[in-house]
């Protein structure tokens, strides 16, 4: 965190100052080890068995804040006899399909639920990576459960969990973390003594911990621990994100993503999603407890947005207008499409994929075998650049003078050179003004879209085709100002909170929003950013001045709320867990909810209140659910439906690993997104032969000196004579093994590419103990490529393609390579030396791994040659 | 009428130098306790003083590519590796397969490494030996130490279990007596109203004298323009009420910057919490006023050696003998005379 | 001990390079690269530290100009005391080059002053104070009194050539008087411009410099006038030189004493033994030795004269650039900072020098 997060980690050492105790677990000792009381070297993918570990921790030892456990968790909750375990698998649940390596969800589900619960089979749900809609709100399940509060059920979730996590032993941490038992008892011990009634923790990981082929079931375990100890919803509680760039949490909430639209409503697909009727019900789930009830209401007010007058309840408010989605559509489907000649124009904005994206040498092909580029960004990138200075230019796959692509390069403004928002983890907008002008051609990206929309309606005007009505019906009048016409950002903030459509008043509330087209909203979860026709964003009342929950300063989503399903910061009876933890609670005389934060709930809803049997959406929440966008109100320990790679999150080994599983026969996820294509081929791993010539784990993170792909540091004199050069970490044991020098060169090899990087050897890497086995694991920062004040070779370009199956996220933490001294060899040489591997690691064909290794033997010492 | 303490002793600068009802003395404490290497001071004080380049390579230092004080750099941050204990903290590698450290071998490598950092002397090469024990410490144990096992064969005590990274902040010390502006034959160097130590670049002829004389090796010469160059602690933000640049970037309020008398009192209080703490090793340099310089108007909590540091143990202003100085040189002056006139009078034949 | 970083990793590659570090040691700190326990001749017991090893002074950015400086400062100041000294005893010949010596040893060293300067064309920014604190000031107010004295004097030695009559015969007539009140102008003067230069390098934390405040001002007073002494004997009638000879003896006595002084001051005094700086320091004394003694026997050989004058001239410039090398030296080493900064405050707070470096 004081590596890649240095301004959010004075928080950290202030909370020492306080005299609180920093565990630090990261595969090299960082900044951030050095000011932590206890630092645990880990074996890089290996997370989940650590947590799990905690997790056996808390229960074996009955450790869970148990009330809490108990009436806000579906610990309770049954589940159908059906339902089987990794236990009894090697490692796969019930349900799965070998033909399409997804699972059946079916027989997850809760007990006396009907069979489905989606609209969708779990193989389009990958495609389209549907888990991100569950951001905002639980996958669908119906409200009414089976319970046994005694938790003693054999099939009710507590004991599933304790019995699915049973393996996960402080010996077994050891065995596959290669974390000593005593460091991890230390851990457990300190993160559940800080929980309960009077005491709270909070989980912060930083997004890398995303980057993984089993991403989302890292944060589900981090979350099933929070809930166990009662960490959610309560004050200094919840799990955090820290985003990699400014607003990263804003990118997704009004995404830049293939598959949602604002506010988490899912991009419709043309298969399942014909109407506007189907579309909604899709989300709403008719029978479903909770705020989602309402999804017509705010699928309607974002297209009215849109499309304005011509949005009507005849045409059903231009839902045809929306593109639909027929597949997967993700960033890595993208380039091997613009490889294969299927994409032929390309925006990038603020994005720099010939070196911050895996495989990287995909990347510069994709983009050199489009017709155009159009790339905005503050200083001439490798992606714009490639088609004359990429590496490929070296091995003569990319040759200048008959590469196609037209790249339009338009420089960008700043942040401090644009007006607008950010918003971080904690659903905080905060507004910018621009400080300065932005300098020469430069401009915001608001600009760039309203005026190139503007030029092609213009160009459009005349057009009675009906595929460019949805342009020309557009609702595309933003007041501009200034010399170069700058569109006002207050004006789109007004249409993101929404207004009413006769008065032009704006909402102050998603509760004002109506189904019938009276109502416009751009992004139902930001409706009171702009209440009052005010800036909510722009409050800057400083924190002595206000209580400590600050609400004057900027707007949380939803409804400045700063701590989600803060309900449960009060006991079933609505009282507060305890005085020293006091939030949100039940105000008998008054008989509404009130507190210092405003309640995550209906004001009046008594704690007592308990919903009719067939009720649904708002009515059915019962007055004790806190987890209102729940379909049963309740924070989930298991997931019966909507987790594509299972309901409890399970350790599988990285694609790429040295290490057969130690805990399962099944080694790596088994549903995790493949993409076979000749260019994406992967290193072998056990139970396959030949994974001992690629015997190294390498890991790549962050310089506090840098910035991701370097765009924004490389470029700055100040910041890249901090770090100027590419280099790689290695163990002095490694160093001896492989004969590398400190300062000297080395190059790293995998079967996509090898690069070179100068050698700091340094205590702050250590071999582990993993298995039996020594494991050697490398460090590098991603931060270089081959433009800018400061070059070197790009980390990424050592990454094959392989993804997490709910979000599509790439799996680019974690890689198996060899470590070799000296400068990669250049030109031919180059491609024989990677040639010359994948022959030595099976045969020429791209290789992929098999999703299911459920027949070959247990892992162990005796699998590794 | 100069102060009885005017070239040596506790004083207040500022009144001395002729400041009528000045502002309280302002200064920096920097606790490397709380540094955690970021690097934002650098950074800051560049882009606030327009501070130019200071060169491109990789210097193997640990993370510190800077080097050392010099006229295009006005901060420095100090990286240390060194396989020590770390106050109470857990031993980083306990039960780990490794081998001896490394860090004092690499360590000697950083010591041969140089950048032009566009500055004379910049930053010149260094003794490996001494940069060895700067990661290992002086004991002898450590030293000559036989070839390592194979990893994890490694008996107990060749494993490195104990592991420490020093990060430290390092800037102009603003002495209460300073060299620097003593000797300056121009007047360029001046002490502000705040006590801190000040080149005015349209003075400067870039003699060269104040380099020589700093005890700390801070202040040096560019070589495009000629003349000597130091942190100002930003003295046009100080002006305007400001807080200079670098205590204002960072992030962890290792920089601290406030009216030294103040800082003083919560250097004390910090390091006995620390000593509560189990750090034993905690200690401040440059606090005491009857220190060889005076004290300094930026002193700080180590962890370490001053020297590990770069810093000197224990500077004395040049100019404390300086009376001495001119005495002798009037005494040989005498003698010359007196050669001489033994010379041409003395003897006649 | 080894200079051998510890904990040597294993592998042979290690090995290598441990040697190169210690091969470039060696190389670095003796010119004849006595291998890898280089530093074991240097420190016997001193297992001092710095961070990565490197100086903690900024050794001073002085080209050897102002080594030159030191030098043709001393010479000019030397020749104006022997000028002086001929005046008053009525040495014609010798008065001349007293004079002349003086000038051109004023003029060198002010071009050399200036053409160090970091900005030269700032070198009048020298005039905008006069600081006591700080010798080069107070040096260049003396040169600027000295100066004009001795070119003044120096051409009234051209005044008989000179017409007899008109405006230019009465300056011709009033020349020798004010050459004379010049002269002893510079004269009074130049005992300062030879010593406060020993100041000048004192007063900076070089360690060996520093350090040698007490001696410095008599080296450099001795060696001036052993140098202008050397010059007279070159260029003076013999038969004017006597007192050159007798000046030679007491100036290279102060210089002789002074020097061992500071030789002896223990380990900052090792750069005026060891190394490049202390080469050329041997070199200055014996030369100077060679130089006195022949001076002595060169009553009635004019060829000696020269020579043993020449050998003194080249002892005062080898004495010069020896203690501006030792300076360089002493501030490049972080030892000689270190070490006696550890002893002194280790002494002071009584720790036993076993705790060091906890």
């Amino acid at each position: 965190m004081a590596e890649a997060h240095p301004v959010g980690f004075q928080w950290v050492m202030e909370a020492k100052r306080r005299g609180a105790k920093v565990f630090h677990v990261d595969p090299r000792f960082t900044r951030t080890s050095a000011l932590a009381d206890s630092y645990l070297p880990i074996r890089a993918g290996t997370d989940i068995a650590l947590l799990g570990g905690v997790i056996r921790y808390i229960l074996n030892n009955e450790l869970d804040f148990r009330e809490y456990v108990v009436a806000y968790t579906n610990a309770a909750t049954i589940v159908t006899d059906e339902f089987v375990d990794t236990e009894d698998m090697h490692g796969l649940f019930s349900g799965f399909n070998d033909d399409n390596a997804t699972y059946d969800q079916a027989s997850w589900r809760y007990e006396g639920h009907s069979q489905t619960q989606t609209t969708r089979d779990s193989e389009t749900q990958r495609e389209t990576a549907a888990g991100l809609e569950n951001e905002s709100h639980g996958a669908p399940v119906g409200g009414q459960t089976e319970r046994d509060e005694t938790l003693q059920d054999p099939r009710c979730v507590y004991q599933i969990l304790k019995r699915h996590f049973s393996r996960y032993t402080p010996e077994m941490v050891e065995r596959v973390c290669g974390i000593p038992q005593e460091k991890f008892l230390g851990l457990a011990q300190a993160w559940t003594e800080n929980s309960g009634r009077d005491r709270t923790g909070m989980l912060v990981y930083s997004v890398g911990w995303t980057q993984h082929s089993v991403g989302v079931q890292y944060i589900r375990t981090g979350a099933i621990i929070q809930l166990l100890l009662g960490n959610m919803g309560r004050p200094g509680g919840g799990v955090m994100a820290l985003r990699g760039h400014a607003s990263i949490q804003g990118s997704t909430d009004i995404p830049t993503l293939f598959n949602l639209l604002p506010g988490y409503l899912p991009m419709p697909h043309h298969a399942n999603h014909p109407t506007l009727d189907k579309w909604v019900d899709s989300i709403a789930h008719p029978g479903q407890k909770g705020f989602w009830g309402n999804a017509r209401t705010y699928g309607v007010n974002l297209l009215k947005a849109y499309w304005g007058d011509a949005a009507t309840a005849d045409n059903d408010y231009c839902y045809g207008y929306l593109p639909r989605m027929t597949g997967d559509h993700g960033t890595y489907q993208q380039v091997l499409d613009m490889i294969d000649g299927k994409i032929k124009g390309y925006f990038l904005l603020g994005q720099n994929p010939a070196v911050g994206s895996a495989h990287g040498r995909a990347q510069r092909l994709g983009m050199a075998n489009l017709d155009w580029l159009v790339v905005r960004d503050l200083f001439e990138i490798e992606s714009a650049t490639f088609w004359k200075n990429a590496p490929e230019i070296e091995t003569g796959e990319i040759m200048t003078g008959e590469c196609r692509t037209e790249v339009f390069f338009l420089p960008a403004a700043s942040h401090v050179e644009k007006e607008g928002t950010f918003t971080q983890t904690q659903r905080l907008l905060q507004w910018r003004e621009k400080a300065v002008e932005p300098p020469g051609d430069a401009r915001s990206e608001l600009w760039f879209f309203y005026h190139l929309g503007r030029i092609v309606r213009e160009r459009l005007a005349s057009s009675t085709r009906p595929r460019d009505r949805a342009l020309l019906d557009l609702n595309w009048n933003y007041p501009t100002h200034g010399p170069y016409a700058e569109p006002s950002a207050e004006a789109v903030l007004y249409e993101i909170n929404g207004y009413d459509v006769a008065t032009g008043r704006p909402l102050s509330s998603f509760t004002e929003m109506k189904d019938d087209g009276s109502t416009a909203g751009g992004c139902w979860i930001y409706t009171g950013v702009y209440a009052d026709g005010v800036n909510q964003a722009a409050r800057r009342k400083p924190g002595a001045e206000q209580s400590l929950v600050a609400p004057e300063w900027g707007w949380a989503w939803p409804a400045n709320r700063r701590i989600l399903y803060n309900r449960a910061s009060a006991d079933p009876d609505g009282n507060p867990w305890s005085e020293r933890k006091r939030y949100v609670w039940w105000d008998a005389e008054k008989s509404e909810w009130t507190g210092y934060d405003v309640p995550d709930f209906e004001k009046t809803k008594p704690p007592s209140y308990r919903p009719a049997k067939d009720a649904s959406g708002v009515a059915g929440i019962a007055g004790d659910d806190p987890f209102i966008l729940q379909g049963d109100g309740k924070g989930w320990l298991y997931a019966p439906t909507g987790v594509l790679d299972g309901p409890m999150p399970t350790h599988y080994e990285p694609v790429e690993s040295p290490v057969r599983n130690p805990l399962y026969r099944q080694q790596a996820n088994p549903t995790r997104k493949v993409y076979t294509h000749p260019i994406n081929t992967l290193n072998p791993s056990p139970p396959e032969p030949h994974s001992q010539v690629f015997p190294y784990v390498f890991t790549v993170s962050r310089l506090t000196e840098h910035h991701t792909a370097g765009g924004m540091s490389r470029t700055v004199r100040t910041l890249a004579e901090l770090q100027p050069e590419m280099f790689v970490e290695v163990s002095p044991e490694l160093a001896v093994e492989r004969g590398l020098t400190h300062l000297g060169w080395a190059h790293l090899v995998t079967a996509r590419a090898a690069i070179e990087a100068k050698v700091l050897v340094t205590d702050r890497l250590t071999p582990l103990r993993v298995d039996g086995r020594i494991i050697h694991q490398v460090w590098l920062p991603y931060h270089f490529g081959f433009e800018g004040l400061v070059t070197g070779d790009s980390a990424n370009d050592l990454f094959g393609i392989s993804l997490d199956p709910n979000v599509l996220i790439q799996e680019s933490k974690v890689g198996t390579c060899d470590v070799r001294p000296g400068r990669r060899p250049r030109g031919l040489q180059l491609q024989e030396l990677v040639v010359d591997y994948r022959r030595r690691s099976g045969d020429l064909n791209p290789h992929y791994p098999p999703q299911v290794t459920t027949d070959s033997a247990d892992g162990g010492p005796d699998q590794e040659v | 009428m100069p102060h009885a303490n005017a070239l040596y002793g506790p004083l207040d600068p500022a009144p001395d130098a002729g400041y009528e009802n000045a502002p309280p003395r302002m200064g920096f404490f920097t606790d490397t306790s709380v540094c955690i290497g970021c690097k934002a001071c650098e950074v800051a004080c560049k882009e606030w003083n327009g501070v130019p380049e200071s060169g491109l390579d990789l210097l193997g230092m640990s993370y510190d590519n800077t080097g050392a004080l010099t006229a295009n750099s006005w901060r420095h941050v100090a990286f240390v590796e060194q396989p020590r204990r770390a106050g109470l903290a857990t031993p980083a590698f306990e039960q780990n397969p490794d081998g001896p450290a490394i860090s004092p071998a690499t360590a000697a490598l950083g010591a041969l490494t140089s950048v032009d950092t566009g500055t004379n002397p910049g930053l010149p090469t260094g003794s490996p030996g001494a940069a060895a024990r700067m990661s290992a410490g002086p004991q002898p144990e450590f030293l000559g130490m036989p070839g390592a096992q194979p990893p994890g064969r490694g008996t107990g005590v060749e494993e490195r279990t104990d592991f420490r990274w020093l990060m430290m902040s390092d800037v102009c010390k603003h002495c209460t007596h300073a060299a620097c502006l003593d000797v300056c034959p121009t007047g360029s160097l001046f002490r502000t109203e705040f006590g801190s130590v000040v080149v005015q670049e349209d003075i400067c002829n870039g003699c060269g004298y104040c380099i020589s004389a700093c005890p700390y090796g801070v202040i040096d010469q560019r070589k495009d323009d000629g003349r000597a160059w130091k942190c100002t602690l930003c003295y046009d933000r100080l002006g305007a009420g400001m807080t200079p640049a670098c205590a204002q970037a960072c992030p962890t309020e290792s920089i601290q910057y406030g009216p030294l008398e103040e800082l003083r009192e919560r250097a004390a209080t910090r390091v006995a919490t620390l000593r509560g703490r189990g750090v034993p090793e905690a200690r401040l340099y440059g606090d005491d006023p009857n220190d060889g310089v005076g004290g300094d108007g930026a002193f700080f909590l180590l962890l370490d050696e001053p020297e590990v540091y770069g810093l000197p143990p224990d500077p004395v202003v040049t100019t404390r003998d300086l009376p001495a100085m001119w005495k002798r040189a009037g005494l040989a002056a005498l003698a010359m005379t007196a050669a001489t006139v033994f010379a041409f009078v003395g003897g006649r034949r | 001990m080894t200079d051998r970083p510890p904990n040597e990793p294993a592998g042979a590659r290690f090995r290598e390079f441990q040697d190169r570090v210690d091969q470039a040691v060696g190389q670095r700190q003796h010119g004849r690269g006595r291998g890898h326990d280089g530093e074991q001749l240097t420190v016997p017991v001193a297992d001092f530290t710095s961070y990565y090893g490197r100086p903690v002074l900024k050794p001073p950015v002085w080209k050897h100009d102002i080594a030159g400086y030191l030098f043709t400062g001393g010479l000019a100041a030397g020749g104006a005391l022997i000028g002086a000294g001929a005046q008053l005893t009525g040495r014609p010949g010798l008065r001349q080059v007293g004079r002349w010596t003086a000038l051109g040893g004023v003029t060198a060293s002010a071009y050399l002053l200036v053409h160090d300067l970091g900005r030269p064309a700032r070198f009048h920014h020298m005039l905008r104070v006069a600081k006591l604190t700080s010798p080069m000031s107070v040096g260049t107010w003396i040169l600027t009194a000295f100066g004009p004295a001795a070119g003044v004097a120096a051409i009234a030695e051209l005044a008989p050539r000179l017409p007899e009559h008109g405006l230019l015969g009465f300056v011709r007539r009033l020349a020798p008087t004010v050459g004379d009140v010049a002269g002893l102008a510079s004269a009074v003067t130049a005992p300062a411009l030879a010593t406060y230069t020993g100041v000048l390098l004192s007063d900076t934390a070089v360690p060996a410099w520093h350090e040698a405040y007490p001696f410095m001002p008599f080296v450099f007073g001795g060696s001036a006038l052993a140098a202008a002494a050397g010059v007279g004997l070159i260029a003076a009638p013999t038969a004017q030189t006597a007192p050159l000879r007798r000046l030679a003896v007491v100036a290279s006595t102060i210089k002789y004493l002074g020097g061992r002084r500071m030789e002896r001051m223990g380990l900052v005094g090792e750069p005026y033994r060891q190394g490049r700086s202390g080469r050329l320091v041997r070199a200055g004394d014996v030369l100077l030795g060679v130089g006195t003694v022949a001076a002595l026997f060169s009553r009635r050989s004019r060829v000696l004269s020269a020579l043993s004058g020449a050998a003194l001239v080249a002892s005062s410039v080898a004495t010069r650039f020896g203690v501006f090398e030792a300076g360089m030296a002493s501030a490049r080493d972080p030892k000689y900072t270190v070490v006696p900064q550890r002893e002194r405050r280790d002494r002071r707070e009584g720790r036993s020098p076993a705790e060091k470096g906890t």
